[in-house]
Order: C-alpha cells, then sequence, then structure tokens
C-alpha cells in the first residue's frame, strides 16, 4: 500500500525532470530533483511504494530515460494515468517499472489516497475510498520483460536461449 | 485489409508478410542514433550486452545538446561518447566542427533514406519520416540495446492519415502547418499512432517543410510521422545519398483510424502560445489581442534551424533592426547550413540587424546554454516545445512559430504578424 500524489493531464518530461539536471545521469541525483518544476516538495517527501496518478498524455515530450528512472529511484512504485506518451511508456517499461492505464481510476483516485495494485490481473485498490478499478494488464511479453527487471536481462536471456 | 506505409515498413524489418495495428514484433534496425545526453547513459547499459556494435556504420552518434561543452559534466559526458566512437571505431561520429543537430544533420549526411526503419535515441527522431522513412524515438535502454543487437521490440501503429491539398501562401510554412494540425487534433491526438501525411499538396511543400512537419509528429503524441515519397524526396536523396532506398506505399485499403483532410491554402501564420505546442493561435487572433511584448527571440534548432528557415527569417530581418528590448539568437542547424549563411550573406544580414551568430547546437531549445530565460521573460522561438521551464525558469513564456514571424517580432518587440513588415 503507498499513498498517491495526483497530477493532472500532460505532465511533461520537462517538468518531471528539467533539462537543467540532464548533464548527470547518476539515478540518486536525478531522483532528489523528481518533479521539480511540477511539486518542489515532491522529492523531498516521497515514501518508497508511493504512487503517482495523473490524467491522460503521462510523460510527453523528450525522450529522457532520465524521467521514469527518477521516478523510479525516488521509490515510486507505479504511475497510473489515463494514458501515457509512448516513449516515456517504452522506457518504464524497458527498464522494469510498472505503469498502468486506467481512465476511471485516473479520474476518482484522489491526492493522498492509500492504493494498492495487483499486477497480474491490473486490479487497483483504493483502500481510502473502498472502491477498486480495472486497469489493463500488460500482455505477457511485456510482463515477462518487467518481471526480469527491464530490457537488459530480457536481452541477455534471450542470448542464452531462454 | 492492406496495410499503411508505417506498417509495411516494420513488417519487412521483421521479415513478415503482414502486421496489423496492435500487433508486437521485432525488427532489424538500419539506423541507431543517440546525442550527448542519452548516449553516455547508454554506454553502462549496453556494456552490459555486448562489447562491440552490432555495426560500426548503422550507430551514429551526435554530440550536440550542451554542446560545445557549457560545464565540466557535459564535457565529461561527450569525452565518453568521443572515447567509445573512436575505441569502437564508429563511421559516424561527428565532433565539434563538423557536427550539427542531429536531425538536421543526419538527413544531410545521407545516413537516412526512404525505407528504412530509425531509432534515435531522441523524441525528435521522427524528422526523418519526411524522407519516407519509419522513424521514431526511444529511450536509453532501447538505444543501449539496439547498439548491441541491431534489433528491438516494437508494438505496431495504428495510423492517421493527413491528405493534404492546396498550396500554402506566401509567410506560411511547415511549421504554420504542424503547429495548426497540433491545434486541431491535441497534443496527445495521435498517442501510439503514426501520422502518415498524403496528397496532392505534397507537392507544394519543400523538403525543408516536410522535416518541420514530421519533426513536430511527436508534439501529437505520434509515434512517427511519415511523408510519401515523390520526386522530390528522392531528388534529395540522391543529392545527399549514396544508400539504396526503398519506397513504400499505402496500400489501397489500408486501415486509417482517422482520415483528415487539410487545406495548405487556408493556413495562416500560426504561434502556439505557452504551455503546450497545442495552444495555437492564427496571427490575425493574437493582432486582434493586446500586444505581447517579447524579451528574445530564437531562431534555429532541428525544427526550423534549416537554410529555408534562415533565408526567410533573413529576407525579412533585411534592412530592419532587432527591437532594442529584445536579444535575437539564431543558431544554424548544422556547419553546411552555417557556411551557406555566410556564402550567401545571410549572416551578414542578421548581424548587421542585431542578432547573434552561433556555432551548431541545440543551444537555447532546451535550456542548455546560448539564451536560458529568466523569470517573467518571454520569447518568441522557432523551436518545437513550449513546457513549463522548457527554456529555462519555470515562470518564463515561450510562443512557437515559424522563422517568419519570429523575425517580424525581432523587429517589432511583440509577436508580429510578418505581413506586415516593410521588405526593404
Ligand atoms: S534542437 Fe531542441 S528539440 Fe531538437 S534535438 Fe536539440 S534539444 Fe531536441
Amino acid at each position: 500500500m503507498g499513498k498517491v500524489y495526483k497530477y493532472g493531464d500532460n505532465v511533461d518530461t520537462d517538468v518531471i525532470i528539467p533539462a537543467r539536471y540532464l548533464n548527470s545521469f547518476d539515478a540518486q541525483e536525478l531522483a532528489s530533483h523528481a518533479m521539480a518544476d511540477i511539486d518542489a516538495s515532491f522529492a523531498s517527501t516521497v515514501e518508497k511504494g508511493d504512487f503517482i496518478v495523473a490524467g491522460k498524455n503521462f510523460g510527453c515530450g523528450s525522450s529522457r530515460e532520465h524521467a521514469p528512472l527518477c521516478l523510479k529511484t525516488a521509490g515510486v512504485q507505479c504511475v497510473i494515468a489515463a494514458s501515457f506518451a509512448r516513449i516515456f511508456y517504452r522506457n518504464s517499461i524497458n527498464i522494469g517499472f510498472p505503469i498502468l492505464e486506467c481512465e476511471v481510476a485516473s479520474k476518482d483516485i484522489e491526492a493522498n489516497d492509500n492504493i494498492s495494485v495487483d499486477y497480474d490481473t491490473g486490479i487497483i485498490t483504493n483502500h481510502t475510498k473502498n472502491k477498486t478499478y480495472q486497469a489493463q494488464p500488460f500482455p505477457p511479453f511485456l510482463q515477462k520483460m518487467i518481471e526480469l527487471d527491464g530490457l537488459v536481462n530480457y536481452v541477455k536471456a534471450k542470448k542464452r536461449g531462454q | 485489409m492492406g496495410m499503411t506505409m508505417s506498417q509495411k515498413i516494420l513488417a519487412k524489418h521483421a521479415g513478415l508478410d503482414k502486421v496489423v495495428a496492435g500487433q508486437l514484433i521485432e525488427a532489424k534496425l538500419d539506423v541507431v542514433m543517440a546525442n550527448d545526453i542519452t548516449g553516455p547513459m547508454a554506454l553502462p547499459i549496453f556494456k552490459q550486452m555486448a562489447d562491440k556494435v552490432f555495426d560500426t556504420e548503422k550507430v551514429v552518434l551526435v554530440p550536440d545538446h550542451f554542446m560545445p561543452a557549457k560545464d565540466i559534466k557535459s564535457a565529461q559526458n561527450a569525452k565518453d561518447i568521443r572515447e567509445f566512437s573512436h575505441k569502437q571505431c564508429l563511421k559516424n561520429y561527428f565532433e565539434i566542427g563538423q557536427m550539427g543537430i542531429e536531425h538536421a544533420l543526419l538527413p544531410e549526411k545521407g545516413i537516412v533514406v526512404a525505407g528504412e526503419l530509425i531509432i534515435g535515441a531522441d523524441s525528435h527522431t521522427c524528422t526523418y519520416g519526411a524522407l519516407g522513412a519509419f522513424s521514431t524515438g526511444v529511450g536509453t535502454t532501447d538505444i543501449a540495446t539496439g547498439m548491441a543487437v541491431g534489433e528491438l521490440w516494437f508494438k505496431v501503429p495504428a495510423a492517421i492519415k493527413f491528405v493534404l491539398s492546396g498550396k500554402p501562401k506566401k509567410f506560411v510554412s511547415g511549421k504554420d502547418v504542424i503547429l495548426h494540425i497540433i491545434s486541431l487534433i491535441g497534443v496527445d491526438g495521435a498517442l501510439y499512432k503514426s501520422m502518415e501525411f498524403v496528397g496532392e499538396g505534397i507537392k507544394n511543400l519543400s523538403m525543408d517543410d516536410r522535416f518541420t512537419i514530421a519533426n513536430m509528429a511527436i508534439e501529437a503524441g505520434a509515434k512517427n510521422g511519415i511523408f510519401e515519397v515523390d520526386d522530390q524526396t528522392i531528388d534529395y536523396i540522391q543529392k545527399h545519398s549514396k544508400k539504396s532506398y526503398e519506397v513504400f506505399k499505402a496500400d489501397e485499403d489500408a486501415i486509417y483510424e482517422q482520415v483528415i483532410e487539410i487545406d495548405l491554402g487556408a493556413i495562416r501564420p500560426t504561434v502556439a502560445f505557452p504551455h503546450l505546442p497545442g495552444n495555437g493561435k492564427t496571427i490575425d487572433e493574437v493582432e486582434a489581442m493586446e500586444k505581447i511584448e517579447i524579451d528574445q527571440v530564437v531562431i534555429g534548432s532541428c525544427t526550423n534551424g534549416r537554410i529555408e528557415d534562415l533565408r526567410k527569417a533573413a529576407a525579412i530581418l533585411k534592412g530592419h533592426q532587432v527591437n532594442p528590448n529584445v536579444r535575437v539568437i539564431v543558431v544554424p542547424a548544422t556547419q553546411k547550413i552555417y557556411l551557406q549563411c555566410v556564402m550567401e550573406g545571410l549572416t551578414e544580414i542578421f548581424v548587421n540587424s542585431g542578432c547573434t551568430f552561433n556555432t551548431p547546437s541545440c543551444g537555447p531549445c532546451m535550456g542548455g546554454h546560448m539564451g536560458v530565460l529568466a523569470a517573467g521573460e518571454k520569447c518568441v522561438s522557432t523551436t518545437n516545445r513550449n513546457f513549463v521551464g522548457r527554456m529555462g525558469h519555470v515562470d518564463s513564456m515561450i510562443y512557437l512559430a515559424s522563422p517568419e514571424v519570429a523575425a517580424a517580432s525581432a523587429i517589432a518587440g511583440y509577436i508580429a504578424n510578418p505581413e506586415k513588415v516593410e521588405v526593404i
């Protein structure tokens, strides 16, 4: 279970991790600037296992993998949004960072609600409101990639012929 | 059921006769590109998978974002990819003095051609779709994988077809067309999809116009933007490249989720207001508003730093002076364009009118250097993103526009209509 940080539509990669910090790719350092330009207190208050819930087109903008990486490293368990920008979506899967699309959950869940997710079924439970929402679970191919903690291990496993 | 242009290219590279939207495939890559921000981050990931790149010609590294190095960390990042390129004997690494902004550089150097499958660790990799290639931006792990094994997973996209007709009026260019389209469908209007541009209107768009349009497909959320190949495309490819190319046309019965007709002749100069590229207003709407006074103008970037863009801006600035309250930063996108500006006398026009004229770089576009905005400042920029804080302080404002609108605004000191500038 984790608490929810809630944001609106079109949260772009420039606010998730502003370009002025991109001269580093140290995950910890990036995490310390996560969401800097949309929520200055995020990086100092987020705890391991927390969630981000947002509207549509989350992660739009640049291809910087620094964006999902800084959120993952900051301790975010999963981002739930009405929809994701596609490069952010790919990058998240590739680094084994779960993200779920669910329009109803995106609308209904509020800041500071306590929620949990069952990744196999795609069911999101809102413990504060006593409600559940059904998100689309990942297709098996992607589930395997997330299980292996990303594309690198997937490629390595494939090279080994597994 | 038939396939779209994008689907045909993906099918070919996956070794399949047919693919459908939503299908997951693994496909072979023709070009894998990264820059000084995404490249260094990819190297440790690459090393986990391989010692050698899959092909020394197909892996391309371009230090352009924070280059010439803006600080010590950026210098270190550039050093990392420089050393890697030399060690791996990469044919296509471009040092300062050779380089340009990647998305202007690769077509110019003939590295990308029609029919190819290209990935770049930069979202504006979609630019090469102007040449009839399937080209898309990816992240660091994807690029490291591409460099190591030369193939990658893709989800086959659905598509929207844009049927272009008519001819753009004077002072209307590719930038206005794409800003108009993004305002029409929204910044997630083409999410996960291909934007395919066809129709008899294409012939009235120059290659530079098409690069600008394909460049901003990502700003509508698209996976790729692609133009049907015509004589102009083939002429461009033959002038710039020795590579063989392949032309893919959509099947007659290809499935498109949406078909949108665009009359190029009806498009007005368009300005995207802060903080989304989809907040477009026509210049007439802008003129009906209170004047928007500006502090800075940027003319350059992978969207509008090509020779035609600079010619258009110079034609407006010629004989005029930049407003004393405005800083104007001109950045040609590549060394070749830089030299063209010198030879054609454009540099002289820019400098005489009070603009700075800079070495090729992404520079101010992503708030890196060479023109970062202070709190409260307003900038008219020919770049592609006007997100909060994109070019500097979170309280600065970016208005996206064509080179002509940018040049007219530089003279006026507020967002201005190029039609009203006296030609001297
Ligand atoms: S010019 Fe701007 S948008 Fe283009 S590649 Fe450089 S930073 Fe990205």
